[in-house]
């Protein structure tokens, strides 16, 4: 086994329900096809999972919300044997990925099933006093919220045009430049079925969009939705018996390098845990970022993909609005095709899980009208933002 | 919705009674220390307590918020990240309903004052 372990482990299967803007299915019933689907697309039965993790900690009993699906009750609902389990709020949504990585390497599961399941329509969780309290049954703030909620802040949207607002400023990025973002990844929509939203955008439309909390309008903002990814990891030389091809986690990376929770203490501020995930994931390995064929970046809001463009140093530190302006580099024939699923500002808020599908998908050329012509041999996905952050780095097996 | 007084942010919240910002500082190396923590970072000093700073700093971001999250706060209104003079990486989430919104810039000098809520005083800030 090479000394990293994740070398040693492939995503052996993907599956995802529908996604659904209007509440149509219970999520929990969303999230239990899009595990079954995983497991029929690896090739595997129920029977053959023994370890399943998910993001974040989730409840039994959970049939919505941020958290859709427990680990009980997926198990129960599909007659899992486990041999480990892990549910946990630690280093963003790749979690569960970097979870069973370190599981198969203990030789405590062969097959493990990882999934994050959304039920944000079904029962709101952004922008209701529940959510805003963070939790707190007082309600009143404590945690990262302490300092957010009394100065009525009790959206990612405002912490996140914050961090925008002074990269912005110091490196002169427009919203013009910024709106290569949304409109590449509607472009790339309209060749994905699922997509919510699959209607074409002009700047003319990004510019006057509804302001949400500048510099952001609606279209910098993603989509909440009710949908559940799936995939599962397997020990390498395990996947390659079964049904598809294996994708290899070439590298993952977490780092937690400087304050934590709080979003703005971080010495290197406007800099977030995406710039330690990002240096952790290339410490291990020898691929460089010009090694790339593909980028599927978290895009809560269209300025985090610009900083993860950044972070992984796919572009220079500043340099992502002249990388991205005009969107040619970064459509789907362009240098380095960018969240060729609508990613969640098109496609639907699928938690980072979404970027994760659609790079196995490319790299096994499974894309369909979206699939990238010169198939990807190596893709990068960056999920999370502030004091989340999480990546990996996929090739096709050799 | 304000915050809940804990033994270990009451001298940020409730310290603005005598008219001044407290912040965690270390006694070892004089590091500023914000928000809390039971030891320097820097130099892992148990000597950790609050002290008065000048409560001046520059605005480091700053959006115009438009999107009614909370029913009955009315929109728009600034939420800004300010920096202290005494070191760049303290820096405190705010309000600024005093400056005008066409005023707040990245960089704009800024002062604090307290808005009290029976034991809470609410640090907030205006241009300087």
């Amino acid at each position: 086994m090479s000394r990293y372990a994740e070398k040693s482990t492939a995503i052996s299967g993907v599956g995802q329900s529908e996604i659904y803007r209007k509440p149509q299915v219970l999520p929990f019933e969303l999230a239990v096809r899009a595990c079954e689907r995983a497991i029929a697309d690896a090739g595997l039965k129920p029977e053959d999972i023994d370890g399943a993790s998910c993001w974040p900690a989730t409840p039994s009993g959970s049939v919505a919300g941020m958290g859709a699906a427990s680990i009980p009750d997926i198990v129960n609902s599909l007659g899992l044997k486990l041999n480990w389990w892990s549910g946990a709020d630690n280093a963003a949504q790749l979690s569960p990925i970097m979870e069973a990585v370190a599981a198969i390497a203990a030789g405590y599961a062969t097959h493990v099933l990882c999934w994050r399941a959304l039920g944000e329509r079904w029962v709101p969780s952004y922008g209701s006093a529940a959510a805003a309290a963070g939790g707190n049954p007082r309600m009143q703030p404590s945690g990262w919220m302490e300092f957010l909620l009394p100065y009525n802040a009790p959206s990612a949207a405002i912490w996140c045009a914050i961090h925008a607002s002074t990269h912005m400023s110091r490196h002169g990025i427009t919203r013009e430049q910024m709106s290569a973002i949304p409109i590449n990844q509607r472009r790339n929509a309209a060749l994905n079925p699922k997509a919510i939203y699959r209607d074409p955008i002009t700047l003319d439309d990004y510019m006057s969009a509804r302001m949400v909390a500048t510099p952001f309008s609606l279209l910098d903002c993603d989509v909440p939705c009710d949908g559940t990814t799936a995939v599962i990891v397997s020990r390498l030389d395990a996947a390659r018996d079964l049904k598809s091809k294996p994708v290899v986690l070439e590298a993952v990376g977490a780092g937690a390098y400087d304050r934590m929770d709080s979003w703005f203490a971080r010495s290197d501020y406007p800099h977030m845990a995406m710039h330690d995930a990002a240096r952790m994931m290339w410490s291990r390995t020898d691929l460089k970022p010009k090694d790339v064929d593909s980028a599927h970046l978290y895009d809560g809001f269209t300025w985090l993909t610009m900083n993860w463009l950044e972070a992984l140093g796919l572009c220079g530190e500043g340099e992502s609005g002249a990388f991205i302006e005009g969107g040619t580099r970064i459509a789907l024939d362009g240098e380095l095709p960018l969240n060729t699923n609508g990613g969640q500002l098109s496609e639907g808020r699928m938690h980072g899980f979404g970027h994760l599908h659609e790079a196995v998908l490319q790299l096994r050329g499974e894309a369909g009208a979206r699939q990238v012509r010169r198939q990807p041999k190596v893709s990068v996905v960056g999920n999370g933002g502030g004091s989340l952050g999480g990546a990996v780095l996929l090739r096709q097996d050799m | 919705m304000l915050p809940l007084i804990t033994e270990i942010n009451q001298h940020f919240w409730c310290g603005g009674a005598d008219g001044r910002l407290h912040i965690l500082r270390c006694a070892t190396c004089r590091t500023w220390i914000h928000p809390y923590a039971a030891r320097c970072p820097k130099c892992r000093s148990t000597e950790v307590a609050p002290e008065p700073v000048s409560g001046r700093g520059t605005v480091a971001g700053f959006t115009v918020n438009h999107q009614p999250w909370l029913k009955d706060v009315p929109v728009p209104y600034v939420v800004a990240v300010v920096e202290l003079e005494e070191q760049a990486d303290i820096r405190l989430t705010t309000n600024m309903p005093r400056t005008p919104i066409e005023a707040v810039r990245v960089g704009l000098p800024v002062k604090v004052y307290f808005e009290p809520h029976g034991q809470i005083f609410l640090p907030l800030f205006e241009a300087a």
